[in-house]
């Protein structure tokens, strides 16, 4: 009846475990008592969770990242810890099969759940208003890609209190992963979390793709696009080529478990090879597909708050694309020495080499950007500079494992953790932080606190050296990641300075929480209000509108007539939003729990298959299709908005407008 | 010119003549081919692993496969007509032949599990070597899809049923299930030629 759940798979003898439990209990008991003492369930139903309002799912994915950020760095100051205390006769405070489950959620959650949830609010939030649309595509699919992204982690945190998580690494190679060495349930949790919030990845790519081909507004020409909106069609790209390889990689693995198949295992004619070049054909992509949506936003930051524009726009373009081309030809240079000989090696090294050149196509134009420009030291673009120094760091440490000859030295050494993420903090993360605090008047009609600002940007800034440099040293002595115990006397400094500055980066993350703290209490100050829709001075259209803008976007569609179109209307003198006044009812979609319903589904799906009980999975799977069919018979999906709504809504933000500067 | 295009575009725009359900179940399929791609390259990888089990030689029927594979491809052709009657608005025409292409999908079904039937009844499942997983997973792949294709048909035989006429969002649905229909024969023809002729020869 409950296959292979008992009571002994909750881990109530795990003191970790539980008092992480009723630290999560409180919050999430906390959490339902307000929203129900303040009446907000409606509100919260029937405008959030079944909203296909693009902006609004944008939030909800980049609440669902910081919820992510918190856990996975959770599980990061635990590993530091423990290293920092495990030497010599010391075991330190984690078991090796409960520092295996740590280190492997923490990549998971970070990758799939931090990284991919935050660039996938961006993009929902910024891109429809930067081309100039009033909503994606398939605004449907779009709120089905958040519940499945989320209902996934939901599915990583529940392995927490119900069973274990994997303990194979946040790639689950085989054959560690199949049946023989891991029988239990941990890496069917990492499979079903994994698949399930790909489908949601895969259709947010299709769908943004179409968004940005068929919805540009008039006049927005390919060479006219902004950088951002460049780097995410790049990225959509690259998900719809590598998001289907991972599916096939966890199908097989799945198999494998499940039926017994023999692709990767040790006997049958299995070759795990295979995974690993299947995996990094997604894997390596993967990077790029996090890193350039984070290129976009530090060319539309520096531009902006350079007083210039972009240097270089089509140079900018053109190195986009060709990462996006060359990162599908660099997968090996994960696994050098699996021993496929010295050419294919060279190829792959060299190809791998070659990225570093449009990437620095890329770094220059920001110098050059910012050359002669007037530049704000804005709390953003402390951001932008600080992963200029460190991201250039991480590319010339990747150019060094690239030799496929130091990379033997070096392979599965701490030195590889360092490097990537010296990549992943100091480009993506930076990136995404940048891009937040650039972006959030948008979203919220409100600036977030730079003074917080800043001190989050130093905590991590210096947080990070002090956390990763050593890791470079400890990977040139010889230390293998994925350790839980060490005898050498020589790497205990390094580890110790290591663990401060996790301790540092924990800082910065209490920064950034105070900042949305001191921010949204200090919301209705003049100087924190954005009423012009243009707190920054900005170049893109995404400005031209109220912050936060109507559910519709644009009253008008703007014509796009250069590069820039706001930037160009404001030189112009012309005011988009008041573009003659003539309105025609405007054609939006309808909200739908659809997507709510088919997330929920497939939760009940992957929670009966990790354990086993069949009927619950049939539910699950039976839920989903019904649900799929149900929406498509449904004919009531769209309407049109009355030309008297889009009046009164206009009216009121231009009577808010001549009140504010009329106060000034 | 150029400022014609750009009023067409808005005008396009704005009364949303071009629907991208089309085009986005394109770029969804284009996706579901590497996923194909995929375990093409993974059969091409293992298709000699039989770990002491049997070879493609020994299990598969050439003359079965062949039925299968003229089925499938003549259900293409009767969905073809079934898209003709649709762009006609002849709507109980194009259920006939929808209908038509449902049983010969299904005929493909039957035979297909037969064989997979056959074959595990014989010892010769997905657990017996590398090769066999490779084999059931991508034809097994294939069949899944045609299952869902068939279940797709069955929803539009039921939403068409009664109708006198097809509006815009129903020939979208079918032109979309109509490219999924002719995209598994294209992939059929491809699991024809590299996985049971090759290794027959």
């Amino acid at each position: 009846m409950l296959g292979k759940l008992t009571l002994s798979a909750i881990p109530y003898d795990v003191p970790i475990l539980v008092g992480t439990f009723i630290g999560a209990a409180i919050a999430g008991l906390a959490v339902v008592g307000l929203i129900t003492y303040y009446g907000k369930w409606g509100y919260l139903w029937r405008e959030w969770l079944t909203s296909v309002d693009h902006k609004r799912i944008g939030v909800m994915y980049i609440v669902v990242a910081l919820v992510a950020l918190f856990r996975g760095f959770a599980d990061a100051i635990m590993m530091r810890s423990q290293l920092a205390l495990a030497y010599a006769g010391n075991p330190g405070y984690l078991p090796p099969h409960h520092y295996d489950q740590i280190f492997s959620a923490h990549g998971t959650i970070m990758i799939f759940f931090m990284a991919m949830a935050f660039m996938q609010g961006l993009m929902n939030i910024v891109v429809p208003l930067q081309i100039g649309a009033r909503d994606v595509a398939f605004p449907f699919v779009n709120t089905l890609s958040f519940w499945m992204t989320t209902i996934s982690f939901l599915l990583v945190n529940v392995s927490l209190f119900i069973g274990e998580f994997s303990q194979c690494g946040w790639l689950a190679y085989p054959p560690l992963s199949e049946q023989q060495f891991s029988p239990g349930v941990g890496v069917d949790y990492y499979i079903w979390a994994v698949q399930l919030s790909g489908v949601g990845t895969l259709l947010t790519g299709v769908n943004f793709f179409a968004t940005i081909v068929k919805m540009r507004a008039p006049g927005m020409t390919y060479m006219r696009m902004p950088v951002f909106t460049w780097t995410i069609f790049c990225t959509t790209v690259l998900i719809m080529v590598a998001f289907p390889i991972l599916t096939v990689a966890m199908g097989l693995l799945g198999l494998d478990r499940y039926l017994g198949m023999h692709f990767f295992t040790n006997d049958g004619g299995g070759n795990q090879m295979l995974y690993l070049s299947v995996i990094w054909g997604w894997g390596h992509p993967e990077v790029y597909i996090l890193v350039l949506p984070a290129f976009g936003a530090f060319s539309e930051i520096t531009q902006t708050f350079s007083r210039k524009p972009l240097f270089g726009y089509k140079t900018m373009v053109y190195a986009t694309a060709s990462i996006m081309v060359l990162s599908l030809v660099v997968w090996v240079h994960h696994f050098f020495t699996m021993g496929a000989g010295p050419n294919v090696n060279a190829f792959f090294g060299i190809m791998t080499m070659v990225i570093a050149v449009p990437t620095g196509v890329k770094i220059f134009n920001w110098l050059f950007t910012m050359y002669k420009g007037r530049i704000e030291f804005h709390a953003t673009m402390y951001w932008v500079i600080g992963f200029m120094i460190t991201f250039s760091i991480g590319g010339m440490t990747g150019v060094m494992l690239a030799i496929p000859a130091s990379d033997f030295v070096l392979h599965n050494s701490l030195f590889v953790i360092a490097h990537f993420h010296n990549v992943i903090i100091g480009g993506v993360y930076f990136g995404y932080v940048a891009a937040m605090n650039f972006w959030f008047p948008k979203a919220f009609g409100f600036k977030l606190n730079e003074a917080w600002g800043k001190r989050a940007f130093w905590c991590w800034f210096v947080g990070f050296y002090v956390a990763f440099m050593p890791l470079y040293v400890l990977g040139f002595e010889g230390m293998t990641r994925r350790m839980n115990h060490y005898d050498n006397p020589e790497w205990h400094p390094w580890l110790l300075i290591a663990e401060v500055g996790a301790v540092l980066i924990a800082l910065g993350i209490v920064c950034q929480l105070t900042q949305l703290y001191v921010s949204i209490r200090d919301r209705n100050l003049a100087e924190n209000r954005d009423l012009t829709g243009d707190p920054w001075n900005a170049r893109t259209l995404e400005w031209s509108t109220s912050s936060p803008p109507p559910f519709y976007n644009f009253a008008i569609l703007p014509e796009v007539h250069e590069l820039d179109a706001f930037a160009h209307d404001k030189e112009a003198g012309i005011d988009t939003r008041q573009a003659g006044g003539n309105y025609q009812p405007i054609h939006m979609p309808k909200n739908t729990a659809c997507g709510f319903l088919i997330g929920a589904f497939s939760f009940v799906l992957g929670f009966g298959a990790v354990w086993y009980i069949w009927w619950l999975a049939a539910v699950g799977l039976i839920g989903v299709i019904a649900t799929v069919i149900a929406r498509s018979s449904d004919n009531d999906v769209d309407y049109y908005v009355p030309v008297s709504e889009v009046v009164r809504i206009e009216q009121e933000h231009t009577h808010n407008l001549m009140a504010a500067q009329a106060a000034e | 010119m150029a400022q014609n295009m750009t009023a067409d575009a808005a005008h396009a725009h704005d009364e949303h003549h071009e629907s991208p359900v089309v085009f986005g179940f394109w770029l969804y399929l284009m996706t579901d081919c590497i996923i194909f791609g995929t375990l093409f390259a993974v059969f091409a990888v293992l298709r000699d692993q039989f770990a002491g089990g049997p070879t493609g030689h020994e299990v598969f029927e050439l003359s079965g496969v062949g039925i299968e594979t003229a089925i499938l491809l003549f259900s293409s052709i009767t969905y073809g007509f079934g898209m003709i009657a649709a762009h006609e608005n002849k709507v109980s025409t194009m259920r006939t032949w929808l209908g038509v292409t449902f049983l010969l999908g299904l005929g493909f079904l039957f035979m297909e599990i037969r064989e997979f039937s056959h074959m595990i009844a014989e010892g010769n499942g997905p657990d017996r070597s590398a090769f066999l997983s490779a084999f059931f997973t991508l034809v097994g792949t294939h069949g899944l899809h045609v299952t869902c294709g068939l279940l797709w048909m069955a929803v539009l035989l039921f939403q068409t049923a009664g109708k006198t006429e097809l509006n815009e969002r129903m020939i979208g649905k079918l032109t979309c299930l109509s490219l999924f229909w002719h995209f598994l024969d294209i992939v059929w023809i491809c699991v024809f030629t590299f996985v049971y002729l090759m290794s027959v020869i």
